[in-house]
């Protein structure tokens, strides 16, 4: 039972009553990476919230790794070993892409260890080796505010990864993106499913067939269908659920 | 490799080369301005650098954390009390009452004012009694997550708390007139010209400390981070960080030295009152700040001074206007120069500078010249 990295049994999440998950049952493999896709509505930030430890279950239980996540708050769920990526990138805007770097690098994150201690060398290298990988070696000093959109998009995955997590959660990585930068985006989280388990939440279609392996489609707060990319888009029920709402616009 | 080992270098001689300056600006006001300026203006002049550490603490944690506080003039106060608490003691015989005591028909020193006959206590409580009370508010208010405007409110709520008790306690604060009257310290007499030389620089000094203080604070992972926890709070908690703990320290560091700006005040003026829990009190230290320029070190020291000047001198001539004068003054910073006089100037300013001296304008954002991807490219292409 336990060999499953994330693993969500009967999730129910209400607001005043709405219910923005319902009885939703996922599981996945460690080393997997996995797209979650759904109409607008479908809950999937809502998902994401209750894995990071943002908004709690109602009913039901998120466990990490075999532990249940009930109990610990947003910067214990962090350190457990789960990354977020916000749809809009969320970078820290006035400081350089290398401060932006060490403060996601920083391994002993308690307020007197950050005021202490020097970066050491070893997180040097390993920003040194992100900044490659995410290809913003030229900018390192450059505030990150002068940053464009795909490249601040790049520098939030590069902190995701700078924390060293087990699981990244990925929301939208290439709304607002060129088809080019698109790609770059892409490949860097192909490269980066080799050793991570990864959840990414997309609208983008074509973009979800260069990634996907297996999908996972929510609808109404609770999960539609699950299978690989020509699976779910020959599925009657997808296909109801995403175009045929497109109908009643015509 | 190269490049990192020669930036260090660099960034070392900026330091050194700041170090000089604070120390050379600190000698000429210790050792040259009193030649030029005596008496009242030096008096001044000193009580205004002790009101800028005050505005060095509002920047530390408005400038680069975010906390928006309006009550830090509740800190000041108790920095002030902590010593005035003292001077009225030092003169008498141990176990004596102060003057004012008698009045109000009280017989027997109440317990906690035994202790600051020692000058070594109120020296400490000085600084600990503010950061404690800065660090048990700071941790209730952060730890429930409370921010931004509920934040300040709760700051002046406070302030009121703390207005009213020293205000309504005749018995064992003198209510509103306050503590004054102070006679000696140390065995030398307060208001003697060499006694206040010592404080003027012991301010100076203190001030130049606080500057360290807060620039080692600002500078480094920490500082950066609390510039992150400023920016996008929630960001840093899902980067792993809980940002409880930077903040009460911050806050309690911010508190302590408000309470070292109210005692280094207190001395020099010669009275502490509930006066300087007053609201609009903490809300000047706020404006200092921001016609300064919020998170500029520099900015909060010059804006005091500037302020702090124009409303003695304006006072002086035209003592209804004052008021009027701040407000405007506070407005125009909001609209015109949102980010205090050094922020004006580096930015605006440094462009007029470049432009009287015949540099080249940027015409690209962000500018060809500035932007590293082309500089590499350039360098690439020329090998």
């Amino acid at each position: 039972m336990t060999d499953k990295i994330l693993e969500i049994d009967n999730l129910t999440v209400s607001f005043d009553g709405f219910k923005a998950l319902n009885n939703l049952n996922f599981s996945m493999d460690p080393g997997e990476l996995r797209v979650i896709i759904g109409p607008n509505g479908a809950g999937k930030t809502t998902f994401l919230d209750t894995i990071t430890g943002k908004v709690k279950p109602t009913i039901g239980k998120v466990s990490f790794k075999g532990q249940d996540l009930r109990k610990f708050s947003e910067y214990q769920v962090a350190l457990l070993g789960i990354g977020r990526k916000f749809q809009t990138p969320r970078i820290y805007l006035n400081l350089t892409t290398r401060e932006n770097f060490e403060i996601a690098c920083n391994r002993h994150k308690n307020v007197f260890s950050t005021l202490f201690g020097k970066v050491p060398s070893q997180e040097k290298q390993t920003i040194g080796g992100l900044l490659e990988t995410v290809g913003l070696t030229a900018k390192v000093d450059m505030q990150a505010a002068l940053l464009s959109h795909g490249e601040k998009q790049r520098l939030e995955i590069g902190m995701l990864v700078a924390q060293s997590p087990d699981l990244l959660l990925v929301d939208e990585p290439v709304a607002g993106l060129t088809d080019e930068e698109t790609e770059n985006v892409g490949s860097l989280l192909l490269a980066l499913a080799e050793n991570h388990s990864i959840v990414v939440i997309e609208h983008d279609m074509e973009f979800v067939r260069q990634i996907a392996k297996k999908v996972t489609v929510l609808h109404e707060g609770t999960v539609l269908c699950e299978g690989n990319f020509e699976e779910v888009q020959n599925d009657p029920r997808v296909i109801e659920v995403y175009l045929g709402s497109q109908d009643e616009h015509e | 490799m190269n490049l990192g080992s020669r930036l260090k270098g660099k960034s070392g001689k900026n330091l050194l080369l700041e170090v000089g300056i604070v120390a050379g600006v600190a000698l000429i006001l210790i050792l040259i301005v009193p030649l030029f300026v005596q008496g009242f203006r030096l008096n001044s002049l000193g009580r205004f650098l002790a009101l800028a550490i005050a505005a060095l603490a509002i920047d530390l944690i408005w400038g680069y954390t975010g906390l928006l506080s309006l009550g830090h003039g509740v800190f000041f106060a108790l920095g002030g009390y902590a010593i005035a608490m003292h001077l009225q003691l030092a003169p008498l015989a141990p176990r004596a009452l102060p003057e004012f005591m008698g009045l109000y028909g009280v017989t027997e020193l109440p317990f906690f004012w035994q202790p600051f006959a020692s000058f070594g206590f109120s020296a400490i409580a000085v600084l600990l009694f503010p950061l404690a009370l800065g660090s048990i508010l700071g941790y209730l208010v952060f730890r429930n997550r409370i921010r931004g405007v509920y934040f300040s409110i709760l700051t002046q709520a406070a302030t009121i708390v703390f207005f009213n008790f020293f205000n309504g306690q005749q018995k064992l604060f003198n209510g509103t007139n306050g503590l004054t009257n102070f006679k000696t310290i140390l065995g030398a007499s307060v208001s003697d010209t060499q006694t206040q030389y010592v404080f003027y620089t012991l301010t100076i000094v203190f001030l130049a400390a606080t500057y360290a203080l807060c620039r080692w604070l600002t500078s480094g992972r920490f500082g950066k981070l609390l510039v992150a926890i400023r920016d996008d709070e929630s960001r840093v908690r899902f980067s792993g960080y809980n940002p409880t703990g930077f903040k009460v320290l911050v806050f309690g560091i911010s508190a302590a030295l408000a309470g070292l700006s109210g005692a280094m005040f207190t001395v020099q003026t010669g009275l502490i009152s509930p006066k300087a829990m007053d609201i609009a009190f903490s809300i000047e230290m706020v404006i200092w700040v921001a016609v300064g320029g919020r998170a500029s070190l520099v900015g909060a020291i010059l804006g005091t001074l500037v302020v702090n000047f124009g409303k003695s001198l304006l006072s002086e001539q035209f003592p209804d206007i004052w008021l009027f004068f701040q407000g405007g003054l506070f407005l125009i910073v909001v609209t015109v120069l949102p980010d205090g006089l050094v922020g004006w100037l580096r930015t605006e300013g440094l462009f007029i500078v470049q432009r009287i001296f015949g540099a080249k304008e940027i015409a690209t954002y962000p500018s060809l010249e500035a932007n590293p991807e082309i500089q590499m490219e350039k360098e690439t292409l020329n090998k």
